[in-house]
């Protein structure tokens, strides 16, 4: 059981929503979306429910070609980032709908929603109405909605998005839980790189409607192909500089340099992109004979554990993310180290040539 | 406090007033309304109310009015409930001129369409029915409701319509299992407003009608002209009128409301 797309693409109104895009998903597997907003995550899931048709391509599942059936046809289920529910139905009639639809027997429907909102922990609510639930309920009552049926589809659009920041931590990591030993395909868009590394699988990035990357999630996080899929997985934003190779130094503008180690040294010399990761510029020197740059800091901030240091650097903003609480004055300079062996190169044309996480 | 409550108060007043005089008149003689000033009938009587629910050409009015009108309701809500949806999901060519098109027959006075209306409703047969009251007062019916629901399917996401079909609803089975039950709160409105307009309209109502469709609006106006002055009872049938009006009100209160925050009313 794959789901596949050939050469699918998307226009509306002349305007190329989609380009041409390959992708095969394999059964029982976790595919993360990854991209910005307007990447076009909902415009490939929407073509992937059957919601919409490919202005070309075709769609192929389970061996046979889908592209033209109607969404009720195919076995899928879809949640949204809005919580999306029948607002007159109780929260029970909501799991139960697709269900009754499908015309199950009154004892398979109670024994079903009964289990998976146990599994959900909606059980004491499935008398009420979805508006007097809070929102991690209404989006656990969707995502019952979506697992009751055993689809062998599962889209999910950004679901923790419009959730707090705890309910989104909690629900996050009830997720592969609830599709542990399920055979459906789960396609899950987010815009946070994080949720893609915390979930596993495999990730596709998008940016601007092409599929950049595809594979193993960890190797396309240590290996991105080109600049703009390592863009896509950072987060922080990545830090890019032009640079000037020379021997086994880099120059960036303004005097600085890094020594390389490694296969990335062999290159030959010339202009090149060379990008770095947040967390691996840090206030700390981890580790002797690191390289160091000195730069102004423009802003800090404390995510949770984390600093988040943003600092200016001849001309340009960099950011440095690392563990623990770092107080920094803003205007004040700042010495930062360098772990230029976890950063990556990239030639003329944006594609990686050296380096890797 | 009670200065600030002292405004509302007296404006209230004042606009009750007409009504508190209808409502007296309706219990006085026609003696002592023509007679002099007073607030509170001197000599109570129901016989005007006895009147109008005992003289067929009284309360047949009523029952004509209400015929109609409930007709109109229905045809209004149920033809603009679709074309309402397909402005609110579809994109399709001129759909924004049709939109506007369908708001400016509202903006045409009645008596613009009575006589072409008389001549078109006279030539078919339908002159003096209950339907041709109804098919005439769904001009400014038909857009209104579609206006109203436009707003109210606006403000229903259309991942609810996916999620249904995603469930394994068809189109139709999810309109009316799904999507009419989601904005009931909007048909509603718009059945109210349809009623209003329909039940309050007169010029068109009259004219296209004579004996057996005759509404009680034109009743009262002929009862006036031909038999003299009979104050009371016109009293008695004006309030009689305005009931209805005021009953469907405050069962959709609270959904007015809600149409009012989506700018809609």
């Amino acid at each position: 059981m794959t789901l596949e797309l050939r050469h699918v693409t998307k226009s509306v109104d002349g305007v190329p929503h989609i380009f041409e895009t390959d992708l095969l998903l394999e059964e029982g597997s976790f595919n993360v979306l990854l991209g910005t907003t307007l990447a076009g995550k909902t415009t490939l899931l929407q073509l992937m429910a059957g919601l919409d048709r490919p202005s070309s391509g075709e769609i192929w599942f389970r061996g046979s070609n889908v592209t033209g059936m109607a969404v009720q046809k195919r076995n899928v289920s879809m949640v949204y980032q809005q919580f999306i529910n029948y607002p007159h139905l109780s929260v029970y009639e909501n799991i139960a709908s697709p269900l009754r639809v499908a015309k199950l027997g009154r004892a398979e429907i109670e024994k079903r929603v009964g289990a998976v909102s146990e599994l959900l922990r909606l059980t004491p609510m499935l008398q009420r109405r979805p508006a007097e639930l809070s929102g991690g309920q209404q989006q656990r009552t969707a995502i019952a909605r979506a697992l009751v049926k055993d689809s062998d589809l599962v889209l999910l659009d950004e679901p923790l998005a419009n959730l707090d920041y705890k309910l989104r931590e909690e629900l996050r990591d009830e997720l592969p839980r609830l599709f542990a030993g399920r055979r459906c395909i789960v396609v899950y868009a987010t815009t946070e790189p994080t949720e893609a590394l915390l979930f596993g699988g495999y990730t596709a990035t998008l940016h601007e409607g092409r599929v950049t990357q595809f594979g193993p999630t960890g190797a396309i996080y240590r290996q991105p192909r080109d600049l703009l899929s390592a863009q896509v997985f950072s987060d922080p934003p990545l830090n890019v500089a032009q640079v000037i190779k020379n021997g086994p130094r880099i120059e960036l503008s303004g005097g600085i340099g890094f020594a390389l180690s490694g296969p990335a040294a062999g290159l030959p010399d010339g202009p090149y992109t060379w990008a770095i990761r947040a967390h691996h510029i840090t206030p700390l020197q981890q580790a002797a004979g690191r390289a160091t740059l000195d730069g102004r800091v423009l802003l800090a901030e404390l995510t949770g554990s984390d600093s988040v240091i943003h600092f200016h650097l001849d001309g340009a903003t960099w950011i440095s993310q690392s563990h623990g609480v770092h107080p920094f004055d803003v205007g004040a300079d700042a010495k930062l180290f360098v772990d230029v062996d976890r950063s990556f190169l990239f030639d003329a044309d944006g594609r990686l040539v050296g380096g890797s996480e | 406090m009670r200065k600030r409550s002292l405004i509302p108060i007296v404006y209230i007043l004042f606009l009750m007033l007409p009504i508190y005089w209808l409502v007296t008149m309706s219990f006085k003689t026609t003696n002592e309304i023509l007679g002099g000033f007073s607030l509170f009938p001197q000599a109570f009587t129901l016989d005007n109310y006895i009147k109008i629910f005992t003289d067929s050409t009284w309360y047949s009015g009523y029952i004509n009015s209400i015929t109609y009108v409930v007709m109109n309701t229905v045809l209004s809500v149920s033809v603009a409930l679709p074309a309402a949806y397909a402005f609110s999901r579809y994109r399709f060519l001129g759909d924004k001129h049709l939109f506007f098109w369908l708001l400016t027959n509202r903006m045409a006075p009645a008596a613009v369409f009575a006589l072409p209306f008389l001549q078109l409703y006279s030539a078919v047969g339908l002159f003096d029915t209950h339907i041709a009251v109804a098919l005439a007062h769904t001009l400014f019916n038909v857009p209104l409701a579609v206006w109203i629901l436009e707003g109210f399917m606006s403000g229903v996401p259309k991942e609810l319509d996916e999620t249904a079909y995603v469930d394994g609803y068809s189109f139709p089975r999810f309109f009316v299992k799904i999507f009419i039950p989601t904005i009931a709160a909007g048909i509603g409105v718009a059945c109210f407003f349809c009623f209003m307009f329909s039940w309050v309209e007169m010029l068109l109502a009259k004219t296209l009608t004579s004996v057996d469709a005759k509404p009680i609006v034109a009743t009262m106006t002929r009862t006036a002209s031909t038999s003299g002055y009979e104050l009371g009872l016109l009293a008695a049938a004006g309030t009689l009128t305005i009931v209805p009006g005021a009953f469907v009100i405050y069962f959709v209160r609270n959904y007015i409301a809600k149409g009012f925050a989506l700018g809609r009313v």
